[in-house]
């Protein structure tokens, strides 16, 4: 009899520990959940992607303009373009985010968050442009230049015909670098409560606590804007190597 | 001039605290350093093996640790990890475990790199000499793709020690957290502190750096 007792309350005591156990472990995923909340990561990566290339097209100005001032050797102007390279390039993202959403307003000029995402990921990204740019730049060779204008080419018809198409596919591969960590920088977006992949799956683990389906979609999602993105970069490699003059 | 709230940092303790999150941040870069160097070296030796299954393998460990947003790497290895297996990290190991992770990939990249721009004719000769396959590492191909690797691993210090940042988002007490505290306990007497703490730590971040991407820059030049 005291036997039986015990095997009665042991029983369910077992099989509930255990099946809680497995819910902990994360062993059974949930399709339904992760059915439900595909819309929000959507949403978030079309934020994601959106910002990203938003932040990406202002840098890549940037960093032309950086790269154009530093290599024709304006005064003053590139003084001032070396100081924020080198500011750009040795401060972190989020650190720069900080400041530009949390302390540039109590000097009265407040930005919205996604503003403030674009302006600090075109802060970062043109210091690493203008170094891309620069470096393909300096590539092409003093004597094209020097054929260019014995040929009767004005200093902006060689730059356009002769110098800049050299420059840009020689760095091409650090652009694509660039391209691609810029992409990834995003992430730190969701600290300035912007709702990007990042955001939207640390909320859903707070709620929720579904940690492994929310951390299995972000994975999921970043690969889907990343790796195409990769692809298509490698592509692009080897399609403008054609243009390196000499070799 | 308006109120830039730069006196909250002179009350107290508060400029050493704020230190004292950075040195959280820069310890946990480079003890992760010196960790990744010796692995990097290892992985990116097996990297350059012609065996399918370890070049399959360690090409998937790279790729995946590149393209994957750091912040990402840190939420699955702080979240993720310790769900499925059941332990308790806290997450100054999480942050470790995870920058060695990309260290170690990263670093392995590059010391693959460097080896393939190794002439094939310095393995056969240290072979034809009679060199065992770790002396051949040790003694020949090693020590010359040394200038190579300097000022490329010196950039990736520099990109560590930046990327400590983001461990605030998985709760460790760096330098912007401190700062956050001192912004919320002086939020009464003065409302600007934002101003002036986010700015300091935007210098300190670039004090730190700056001094290494200037010393890999001029390797670079010295030794291309």
């Amino acid at each position: 009899m005291p036997e039986h007792t015990v095997m009665n309350t042991k029983t369910p005591l077992w099989s509930k520990a255990c099946s809680s156990k497995k819910q902990e472990r994360g062993a059974a995923v949930d399709f339904t959940y992760i059915e439900n909340v595909l819309p929000l990561y959507r949403r978030a990566a079309v934020l994601t992607v959106r910002l990203g290339m938003e932040g990406i097209f202002l840098a890549v100005i940037t960093g032309l303009f950086c790269a154009l001032v530093l290599y024709e050797k304006i005064p003053i102007l590139r003084q001032i373009v070396t100081v924020y390279i080198e500011v750009s390039r040795n401060t972190p993202l989020l650190v720069q985010l900080f400041f530009i959403y949390y302390g540039l307003p109590k000097t009265g000029l407040a930005l919205t968050p996604e503003v403030c995402g674009v302006a600090g990921l075109a802060f970062l990204g043109g210091g690493y442009m203008a170094e891309a740019f620069r470096s393909g730049l300096e590539g092409v060779e003093n004597i094209q230049r020097e054929s260019a204008y014995s040929l009767g080419m004005s200093r902006a018809q060689t730059m356009r015909y002769i110098v800049l198409p050299q420059a840009v596919s020689t760095s091409i591969p650090a652009f694509v670098a660039n391209v691609i960590f810029l992409l990834k920088e995003t992430s730190v977006f969701s600290a300035i409560s912007l709702m990007d992949l990042m955001f939207t799956a640390k909320d859903l683990i707070g709620l929720y606590y579904k940690t492994t389906e929310s951390l299995a979609l972000l994975v999921v999602f970043y690969l889907m804007i990343l790796l195409p993105v990769s692809i298509a970069g490698a592509v692009l490699e080897r399609k403008v190597r054609y243009a390196g003059f000499g070799t | 001039m308006p109120d830039l709230g730069l006196e909250v940092l002179f009350k107290g303790s508060n400029f050493i605290r704020l230190l004292g999150g950075l040195f959280t941040a820069v310890k946990i870069s480079l003890v992760s350093i010196a960790v990744s160097i010796p692995l990097g070296i290892l992985l990116g030796i097996l990297m350059t093996r012609k065996n399918i299954a370890v070049r399959f393998f360690t090409k998937l460990y790279l790729e995946f640790i590149r393209i994957m947003p750091q912040l990402v790497l840190l939420f699955l290895v702080f979240f993720g990890t310790t769900r499925s297996m059941g332990w308790n990290l806290p997450g100054e190991g999480a942050s470790m475990i995870v920058f060695v992770l990309w260290g170690t990939a990263e670093m392995g990249d590059l010391v693959r790199g460097a080896l393939v721009s190794i002439p094939k004719h310095q393995y056969e000769s240290s072979q034809a000499l009679g060199f065992r396959r770790g002396q051949i590492y040790f003694y020949i191909i090693l020590p010359q793709t040394l200038r190579r690797l300097m000022p490329l691993s010196i950039n990736l210090i520099t990109r560590m020690i930046k990327t400590t940042s983001l461990i605030l988002m998985i709760g460790v007490v760096e330098v912007l957290k401190v700062g956050q505290q001192m912004i919320e306990a002086n939020r009464m007497t003065s409302p600007n502190a934002a101003f002036g703490v986010f700015f300091v730590i935007f210098i300190l971040y670039f004090i730190i750096c700056w001094p290494f991407s200037a010393a890999a820059g001029k390797l670079e030049k010295k030794w291309s």
